[in-house]
Order: structure tokens, then C-alpha cells, then sequence
């Protein structure tokens, strides 16, 4: 059992804050926004550098065979720096799909080329993912719907709440496998995207608390008026009950399908992330809601993950569905 | 998930669950404040306690097992699914042993430990004053030095289970001079020693589950000293983060309630008979889909304390954001049961009365926004209050 991050894993972890502390993303979130992918895409290659587009990679395709457990440290940390992109398409779901399907050349091929750092991939799956996330500039956008997949094609780019993200309807095309099971790809997807969200919290809390720490008014800093600061622990207190349930999912989906803890930590995640956000928003005040602070890259990102791979709404109703199946607490284990 | 438990944890599992499967009572046992209520609580702590699992955390010489965290954590999950009484020693149990363990002697222990496991000695807690609440730090209550031992004086108030208790810890002003802080110390006194003035307060339920004590020249020996004489706040803060934590609101109480908000929405209850049903609006929505999304948010609550409970195990949790975090989940808990029962909740007794307590959850172990001061500053950094 293992609901915290390893040495390894803390490891890992810090090593990709410095490769993205150092990528400048403000920038490159911008020129993404403006549709200039080209700063993003070199920002994957190194990312591929580093391990992480290959993580669910089978190794013999150049990958890196990982866990559920590897990903959400991943997934945290890019979220964390709010990297734009398809990022649980193109790390988690996709990879899974492809896999799958890879007795095929095409999936095998593009299986090597995510590990390297050469491909994106973008993904519609009705009713979780009813468009492709940045589908303009993905090299490979698949549709999952019911057993079968297919590779589908972008087509006029819809505007998104979240600037830095380009949403597009999706023509499906060519039949890529048919007779596949994809929940297990999309659970890991849905995972991805909760530990994404619970990086977007923890950042957003940092530089709250940062900001309340140099900001004075009334000749104080901001962060020690309880109206603030109170706040603040809210915030902290729904980061520190989320993760748990985030390192359960990664634990459940190791050795199941996990539905359900899943569906708990997209939940928590979110509402962590959300409230993570509109505090943020709160304390740095107006300053907070300009486009030359940098804020707008965090709250764009949580509101329209939030609503990703499974509404909270949907979520809460698998979880009930499975509870009333199981007509119990299940307490070690069974959701599976 | 599967928590992978090892053989032992699951021997021990297994054990605890058929114990209680077959000893916990049938049905609710006296209201735990009232003389009846005492004696049959303590009775089943002796049961408990025979059986080896009235604290399995503890050493074995005072009545433990010696088992690691887990296994605590386990006991309590079981013991809360089984419906099993509340703990009348819990102050003890939960707070004072695990200050005694930290900064008692050996003597203190092997004296303490053993009766309060059987529930022979039941103890309360005396911290708060009619002027000290949520600034502990200005208590007045004093211990005079006299010869052997300590002389108190004073008044301490919201005691919990004071009215059936044997004795109770807390701190006393020792040194004249010193102020807020300092200067304090920590001691256990006898609830009947001469001197002592138990007045219950009926709480929000009707029974007196706190009292207010009042202290004139109550003699303390030296041996009833916790720590160093002026060393007791420190001694204390560390019973206030054991108060405030897992110890005291393992995740089996939550979890518990949330299987049966759980049951509750699957089986709603019937409404009384001799009356008419009213035919359903159009535009009321199904009885069940009212209330889903609030159930499915509560039971994921309380799931994610109970993982954040066995995290604990290999990453502290801080013990403010613990205890902001099950305060609050306890009140969503039963809002959302009485919720769902409607008009009919009030005639809940289950409910209600579950209900009334966790509303005492935010106030006691120090109110949640002391907790999200100290979260504030100490986790997360952030500068002093002006005060």
C-alpha cells in the first residue's frame, strides 16, 4: 500500500519542477494561446527527455513500462506549472489505447514516436470528451466511442474558457481497432487529469499565500488578516484530503479497473482545485484578474478540467451506482 | 483499492470483527452521562478490555497489544461499522494516555494506564475556563506549592464527562509571576477529593455531558505532575494535537455514517400510515434524485478521510487541517441525512442525536478557526495576527 510518494517519486517530481521552472511557461502558455504551438512543442520534446511522455509506453515501443502511481506524479507536476496540451490524452489515455491496439504497425509506430517526444495526440470520447483538446495542433486525434477506435480529423477550432486551450469538433476517419475494451485507457486518463488538478490547487495556494505574504494594506501584509488567511486553510486543508484519495485511485488502478476511486479523486481533486481558484482570485484581488498576471493560466485550466473526463456530476453518480450494486461499505477494497 | 493488508493486520481484522460481531449489545446501551449509562459503558470497557483490545497501541505491560498504527486504525474502523458503544473512557484513552506515554514517568504509566483501560478510573478532561476558551493561555486556575505537593484553586469549565468521571488532567497556573505561557503545569487531580465542586451543564441533547468544576485548596501530590513544574503548555500542546488528530476521530465514525446516509437513500424511510397520499407534482423530481449528488459528496468525504487516515501512516497529516477537515465532514454528514428524511427527520433519534453532536464538533478541541490560525501559521507560513 502506498497513499504517499516515494523517495524516487519526490525525486522525480523535483526534477521535473526544475526542467519546467526553467521553460519559461508563461511564455510559452502565451504563444499556445495565440495558436504558436512551436514553444510548447519543444517544451514536449524535452518533457520526453525526461521520461514523462513515455511513461505508458510499453518499453520494447521505447517507453517506459510505468505505473499509475509514476503518472499522477507526472501529471502533478505538470499541472503544478499549468503546461498547456492534450496532456492526459497524449500521456495517459492514448498511450493505453494504442497499446492495446498495438498488434497493428500504426499504433506501434505512434506509440514510438509519443515516447520520443515527436507526436502529440489529442482524443475524443463521448460523453467524457466530446471535442479534442488542442485537436488543431495534435499530430493524432483519436475517437473512442463504444469498442471501437478511429483516427479522427480536426475540424474548425472552437474558442475555450481556457485560453490556452483550442478545442475542435472531430470527423472520425480511418478504423484503427474495433473489439477493444477502452475504459481501462480512459480511467487513466480521468486519473491523469485529477492529478493535473490537484498540481493546478497546490500552485494556486503557493502563490496565494506568497501573495498575501508581500501584499500590505492597512500597513500589514494581507496574510495576516484572518479574512485571508482563513481562507488560505481552507484550501490547504481540501489539497491535504485530496491527495489520499488521488494515491488510492493510482494504487486501485495498479491491479484493477478502479471506477470508483477513481471517480472520488476526480471529485475531490476538482474541488480542491476549484476552490484552490476562486481564492487565488480572491486574494490577489484585481491584480489577479489581468492577463499580464499570471493567474489566468491556472484558472482556465482547472474549471474546464474539472468539467473533463466525467463531470463531478457523473462521478458522483457512478459512485452511487456502485454503492447501491455493492449494497455496502466495501471496506478493503472491491470497488473493483 | 485494496489496502494490501498483511496476514497480520488481517488475522487482527478478523479477530477484532468477530469479537465484537459477537459482544457488542444488541441494542443502545444508557445515555453515557447518566448513573445507569456509567455503569453499563464501563462494564462493556471491562469486556473490551479482558478481550486485549481497549487500547491495542500501548505497550503490553499497561494493558496494549504493542501493535503498530494500522492496526489502531483498523480497530477503530471495525468498532464504529459494529455499532459498538461510545468509549466513556475516551479522554483518557485518547488524550491523556498518549501525553503520559510521551512525558510520564514509568510509575505514572504503570499507576494510570492499567484502570483506565478496564475503565475503573474514567477521566475527564479540565482545560477551558470561563475566561479561557479559545485563548487557553489565559487561564487563571492555580496550583499554590505546598508541602509534598500542589494546592488548586479555581474554576474550569466545559468539562467532558466530569459529571460521571473518576479524575481529570489539566493545566494550572504554578508560578505567580509568570504570564500567558509560561509558568504553567500540567496535573491530574481527583474528581472527589475534598475541595471539589462538580455542576453539570445540560447540553443541546438534554444530558450532561459537560460540567463546570470548581477547585478550592484541592491537594495534588508531586507524583500527579505531567513533565517538568512550568513545563506545561508544552506537555499540553502535545495532548491538544492528539485531541485535535487521528487519535481522537479515527475515520470509523465517518465512514460509518456514510454507509448508513448510504443505506438511508437506497431504503428511504416509509412515511406514516393514516395519511393520504398526495399525488407527485410534475414537476417533482424522483425522490431519489433529489438527493444523490449530496450523498455521493458526503460518502466521498468521508472516503477521502479515511485514505487520508491510512496515509497517515507514511506521511504525517497536520493535526489542524485534521481536525478542521472531520469537524466539518461530520456536519455535512448528518445535514444531509436530516435532509433527506424531510419533514420525518426530527422524529429520528439515530439521526438527531448524531446530528446534535456533530454540531459540538467545530467548537470543541479548539474551535475550527483557532485551527485555521495555526494551519495558517504554521503550514503555511503566513504572518502573525495582530493580537
Amino acid at each position: 500500500m502506498r497513499l504517499a510518494p516515494s523517495t524516487e517519486q519526490l525525486a522525480f517530481a523535483a526534477a521535473l519542477h526544475g526542467l519546467l521552472a526553467a521553460a519559461d511557461l508563461p511564455k510559452v502558455s502565451t504563444a499556445w494561446a495565440d495558436g504558436d504551438p512551436g514553444a510548447g512543442r519543444a517544451l514536449w520534446s524535452a518533457l520526453a527527455g525526461a521520461g514523462v511522455t513515455g511513461l505508458l509506453v510499453p518499453e520494447r515501443w521505447g517507453g517506459q513500462d510505468a505505473g499509475p502511481d509514476d503518472l499522477i506524479v507526472a501529471c502533478e507536476e505538470l499541472g503544478h506549472h499549468a503546461v498547456p496540451g492534450p496532456l492526459a490524452e497524449s500521456i495517459a489515455a492514448v498511450p493505453a489505447l494504442l497499446t492495446a491496439a498495438a498488434t497493428r504497425p500504426g499504433p506501434r509506430e505512434w506509440l514510438a514516436a509519443l515516447a520520443e517526444g515527436r507526436l502529440t495526440a489529442s482524443l475524443v470520447a463521448p460523453p467524457w470528451l466530446p471535442l479534442a483538446a488542442d485537436g488543431d495542433s495534435a499530430d493524432l486525434i483519436l475517437v473512442a466511442d463504444g469498442a471501437e477506435i478511429r483516427q479522427g480529423h480536426a475540424r474548425s477550432v472552437l474558442p475555450s474558457l481556457n485560453p490556452a486551450r483550442r478545442l475542435s469538433e472531430v470527423t472520425p476517419g480511418e478504423l484503427i481497432a474495433s473489439g477493444q475494451d477502452s475504459r481501462r485507457a480512459m480511467e487513466l486518463g480521468a486519473l491523469a487529469c485529477s492529478a493535473q488538478l490537484l498540481g493546478a490547487a497546490r500552485a494556486l495556494l503557493e502563490r496565494s499565500v506568497d501573495h498575501a505574504k508581500q501584499r500590505a494594506q492597512f500597513g500589514r501584509p494581507i496574510g495576516s488578516f484572518q479574512a485571508v488567511r482563513h481562507q488560505l486553510a481552507d484550501v490547504a486543508v481540501a489539497i491535504e484530503f485530496a491527495q489520499p484519495l488521488l494515491y488510492a485511485a493510482a494504487v486501485a488502478l495498479r491491479s484493477g479497473p478502479g471506477p470508483l476511486d477513481v471517480s472520488a479523486a476526480k471529485v475531490t481533486c476538482g474541488e480542491a482545485a476549484r476552490l484552490a481558484a476562486r481564492v487565488a482570485l480572491q486574494v490577489h484581488g484585481a491584480v489577479g484578474y489581468t492577463r499580464e498576471h499570471g493567474l489566468w493560466r491556472w484558472l482556465g485550466l482547472v474549471r474546464v478540467l474539472d468539467l473533463a473526463w466525467g463531470t463531478p456530476s457523473w462521478h458522483r453518480a457512478r459512485i452511487l451506482t456502485g454503492l447501491a450494486g455493492a449494497g455496502t461499505s466495501l471496506p478493503d477494497g472491491g470497488f473493483d | 483499492m485494496n489496502l494490501d493488508l498483511d496476514e497480520a493486520a488481517v488475522r487482527f481484522r478478523d479477530e477484532v470483527r468477530d469479537w465484537l460481531a459477537a459482544n457488542v449489545p444488541a441494542g443502545p446501551l444508557p445515555g453515557v452521562d447518566t448513573t445507569a449509562g456509567d455503569l453499563a459503558h464501563r462494564s462493556w470497557e471491562r469486556r473490551l478490555a479482558a478481550a486485549g483490545l481497549a487500547a491495542v497501541g500501548w505497550p503490553a505491560e499497561y494493558g496494549g497489544r504493542a501493535a503498530p498504527p494500522l492496526h489502531t486504525l483498523l480497530f477503530d474502523e471495525e468498532y464504529h461499522a459494529a455499532g459498538a458503544p461510545v468509549r466513556i473512557g475516551q479522554n483518557g484513552l485518547f488524550l491523556l494516555a498518549p501525553t503520559l506515554l510521551a512525558h510520564g514517568t514509568a510509575e505514572q504509566c504503570a499507576r494510570i494506564l492499567p484502570p483506565m483501560a478496564r475503565a475503573e478510573q474514567v477521566w475527564a478532561q479540565a482545560w477551558s475556563e470561563p475566561d479561557a476558551g479559545s485563548d487557553l493561555a489565559a487561564l487563571r486556575s492555580r496550583a499554590r506549592r505546598v508541602d509534598g505537593g500542589w494546592s488548586l484553586s479555581g474554576q474550569k469549565t466545559w468539562s467532558s464527562r466530569a459529571v460521571v468521571a473518576d479524575r481529570a488532567f489539566g493545566l494550572f497556573r504554578s508560578a505567580p509571576g509568570e504570564r500567558r505561557h509560561r509558568g504553567l503545569t500540567y496535573l491530574m487531580f481527583d474528581l472527589r477529593a475534598p475541595g471539589v465542586t462538580v455542576r453539570p451543564v445540560r447540553q443541546l441533547d438534554g444530558a450532561a455531558g459537560f460540567a463546570e468544576i470548581f477547585l478550592d485548596d484541592v491537594f495534588v501530590p508531586d507524583a500527579d505532575v505531567i513533565g517538568e513544574p512550568g513545563d506545561g503548555w508544552r506537555v499540553a500542546m502535545s495532548t491538544a494535537a492528539h485531541e485535535r488528530g487521528l487519535s481522537l476521530r479515527g475515520p470509523g465514525r465517518f465512514t460509518a455514517a456514510a454507509d448508513r446516509l448510504v443505506q438511508l437513500w437506497l431504503h428511504p424511510r416509509p412515511a406514516p400510515r393514516a395519511v393520504s397520499k398526495p399525488p407527485k407534482q410534475p414537476w417533482e423530481p424522483a425522490e431519489q434524485d433529489r438527493h444523490g449528488d449530496r450523498v455521493a459528496g458526503a460518502w466521498i468525504r468521508a472516503r477521502a478521510y479515511r485514505m487520508a487516515a491510512y496515509a497517515s501512516l507514511e506521511r504525517p497529516v497536520p493535526p489542524s487541517a485534521t481536525k478542521l477537515f472531520w469537524s466539518e465532514l461530520d456536519v455535512l454528514l448528518h445535514e444531509t441525512a436530516l435532509d433527506m428524511l424531510g419533514p420525518l427527520a426530527e422524529t429520528d433519534p439515530e439521526w438527531t442525536a448524531g446530528y446534535l453532536f456533530s454540531l459540538a464538533g467545530p467548537i470543541y478541541a479548539g474551535t475550527n478557526e483557532i485551527q485555521r490560525d495555526t494551519l495558517a501559521q504554521r503550514v503555511l507560513g503566513l504572518p502573525r495576527e495582530p493580537r
